[in-house]
């Protein structure tokens, strides 16, 4: 809080003249790095929202998120970066959450009735770990609802080899992910394994909330998660431009974020998510608009005869 | 246990539709066509969560035939097709499909799965979900631009007018009517061009029209693609005037034979326990009617909600659960479920 309130005092002034305006705000290099890491988290959460708006997990992953507040707070509390508090408690929830077979029809309501659970419970811890920090954890705010500052070097690189890993593995578990998350009976049938695809998502799910925390903060992970993922599915139903798109929207919400935010004397994570939002609502109204004629005209040729034979 | 018979009849000639006179279908032929029966069962057996549905299944069905597996909600008609497929091992005999163990036969077995409807909401296009049917289980990022994506959209291209859902593959799925769904569905299965399809009630929850165009359809496909079909179904007579084969589920075993052998009112009443007329129209097709007439399930809209309580009846309709004592336990699975249905007798005939 601190930190931030240093930096609303001296809020650099907009000059309209947009070339200076980045230059002058690329001039620090806290503001570099910013952008570095913001543009990297925000291509991973644009894919793997992607395919967890698909999913309908959207639930599994701002649990996945949350945990992560525990997790840095944990880890602030022992003194290690806060960045392997993030990961270490965002996979582990992911496994856990993953031990829970989704087979059946009820499979949907067990899992989110733990993963409410698992929520709950580290969401609490992670209050603990700041009382016993003793209130020198000046960073709880930002751990909530996300900071641009004090983004290091090393920092980049560790999420640059995080998204590197995460985007690999999901190229190359992405069709079989998608058809078991379409249809998953056809799929199981041609031998695709559902259950170890629908872990490995997840584990890739809390690598991509806990990097995305760092960003965001841990309760704004659906800013760059969900939000321009569901924007870009209520754009196109096309899988490769609707992964196209959410990664287009989710960095473009971030550098709009990153850049207002530090000409502004308000948070990133208000700015971040305000933008993604604006584009989703913007995008559902338009969406509405075109699909009505289409859904009136799909309704009619859908009207059901009664009887048999 | 068991009051199967085998029916040796590979591949009876395709001139025998019920109402040509009492055919030689079913006659002893011994099992021919293309080398071999596609699906062959022997003695096979299945039990599901420790419930025994049926046993010792002898079943021969031959290339390029159109089979239909009817019987009571219950019986495991959908598990038989769960066999063949590989994802439900049975307990025991024999079963070969297309010469190999269920599930080696990889894609050149297409499948419907019961009942699917997309999510309203889902934001994918039937030509995408045609498309898993091509590639979806391969791992990798498919590269554009290559022969095998052109192929790969050449192909669906072609499946996609087989089947006539031009006109709407390029809508969200979840958007398309149910008998859109049902047509974009077959041609996912038929991607592949598999040599066996799987249909579980591929027109259960279509309205008359739908019903009829897929079934011939599915006929079409059966013929001229010289695909073989194995149908469950719940009702038989839309594909009736189609159908080479027909498997019984019932009693714990099957019975099998041509429509003309098994579609009849003795066969079918003791099969389903419950008086069951075949008429034969002006045209000299076969109608199953059940009694009495005009179910309500087929009218209503959430017809799927009554799945259950229509399985409950129906097992309370079979009235020798004694056969069906699991040998394990001594248990007779049925009796604790009729107990809550005692009350609510279904008058309804499962065939109309």
């Amino acid at each position: 809080m601190t930190a931030l309130s240093t930096l609303a005092d001296t809020t650099p002034a907009w000059s309209w003249n947009l070339l200076d305006d980045l230059r002058e705000m690329w001039s620090y290099p806290f503001m570099v790095n910013a952008f570095r890491a913001g543009t990297v988290v925000a291509v991973v959460a644009g894919v793997m929202g992607w395919f967890m708006v698909l999913r309908r997990q959207s639930f599994a992953g701002h649990t996945l998120a949350v945990v992560g507040f525990p997790g840095a707070s944990g880890a602030v509390l022992v003194g290690v970066s806060a960045v392997y508090g993030y990961f270490a408690f965002c996979i582990a929830a992911a496994l856990v959450i993953a031990a829970v077979p989704r087979a059946g029809r009820d499979g949907g309501v067990q899992e989110s009735a733990l993963t409410g659970t698992v929520q709950a419970f580290l969401l609490a811890c992670g209050y603990l770990f700041t009382a016993l920090y003793k209130g020198l954890l000046g960073g709880t705010t930002s751990l909530l609802f996300g900071s641009f500052l004090g983004i290091t070097g090393g920092q980049v690189w560790v999420l640059v080899a995080v998204a590197a890993a995460v985007l690999a593995l999901l190229a190359a578990i992405g069709r079989p992910l998608l058809f078991a998350s379409v249809d998953p009976d056809v799929a199981a049938a041609r031998g695709v394994p559902l259950r170890a695809l629908s872990t490995a998502f997840l584990v890739l799910l809390g690598a991509a909330a806990a990097a995305t925390s760092q960003i965001t903060g841990t309760l704004l992970v659906f800013a760059l998660l969900v939000m321009p993922a569901a924007t870009a599915q209520s754009l196109t139903a096309r899988p490769a431009r609707g992964l196209a798109l959410s990664v287009l929207l989710a960095v473009a919400a971030t550098w709009l974020g990153l850049t207002v935010a530090y000409y502004s004397p308000y948070p990133i994570g208000f700015w971040v998510t305000t933008f993604a939002f604006g584009g989703y609502v913007l995008a559902r109204a338009a969406a509405t608009a075109a699909g009505r004629t289409a859904t009136r005209s799909a309704s009619r040729s859908a009207t059901r005869a009664g009887g048999a034979v | 246990m068991s009051v199967s018979f085998r029916s040796r009849a590979g591949r009876p000639a395709r001139t025998a539709r019920p109402g040509a006179g009492e055919t030689e279908a079913g006659l002893a032929e011994p099992s021919g066509g293309d080398g071999g029966p596609v699906i062959s069962l022997r003695g096979a057996s299945v039990r599901v969560g420790g419930r025994l549905l049926w046993s010792g299944v002898d079943l021969d069905i031959g290339g390029g035939e159109f089979t239909a597996v009817l019987g009571p909600n219950g019986v495991g008609k959908s598990t038989l097709l769960k066999v063949l497929l590989g994802t439900v091992a049975p307990a025991a005999g024999e079963v070969r499909v297309l010469g190999r163990a269920p599930g080696r036969a990889g894609d050149r077995v297409g499948y419907l799965p019961q009942r699917r409807s997309f999510d309203p909401a889902l934001r994918l296009r039937g030509s995408d979900v045609v498309r898993l049917g091509w590639d979806g289980d391969r791992w990798g990022v498919p590269l554009p631009g290559t022969a095998g994506g052109r192929a790969a959209r050449r192909r669906i291209a072609e499946v996609i007018d087989l089947v006539g859902a031009g006109a709407y593959a390029d809508r969200p799925i979840g958007q398309c009517s149910g008998g859109e769904q049902q047509r974009l569905l077959i041609a996912q299965a038929l991607v592949r061009r598999p040599r066996l399809l799987l249909l579980d009630e591929p027109l259960d929850s279509l309205d008359l029209p739908n019903q009829a165009a897929v079934a011939a359809l599915v006929g079409r496909i059966c013929r001229e693609e010289g695909v073989t079909v194995v149908m469950v179904a719940h009702d038989v007579n839309p594909i009736l005037s189609r159908l080479d084969r027909v498997v019984y589920l019932a009693e714990g075993g099957a019975v099998a034979g041509s429509p003309a052998e098994v579609v009849t009112t003795e066969t079918l009443t003791r099969l389903y326990r419950t008086p069951v007329e075949v008429l034969r129209t002006s045209d000299g097709r076969l109608v199953v009617v059940g009694q009495p007439e005009a179910p309500a399930r087929h009218t209503d809209r959430h017809a799927d909600r009554h799945t259950d309580t229509d399985r409950h009846h129906d097992i309370e309709r079979r009235t020798d659960v004694d056969r069906h004592v699991d040998p394990g336990t001594g248990h007779r699975p049925d009796t604790d479920r009729n107990a809550d249905t005692d009350q609510y007798p279904d008058p309804r005939g499962e065939l109309s």
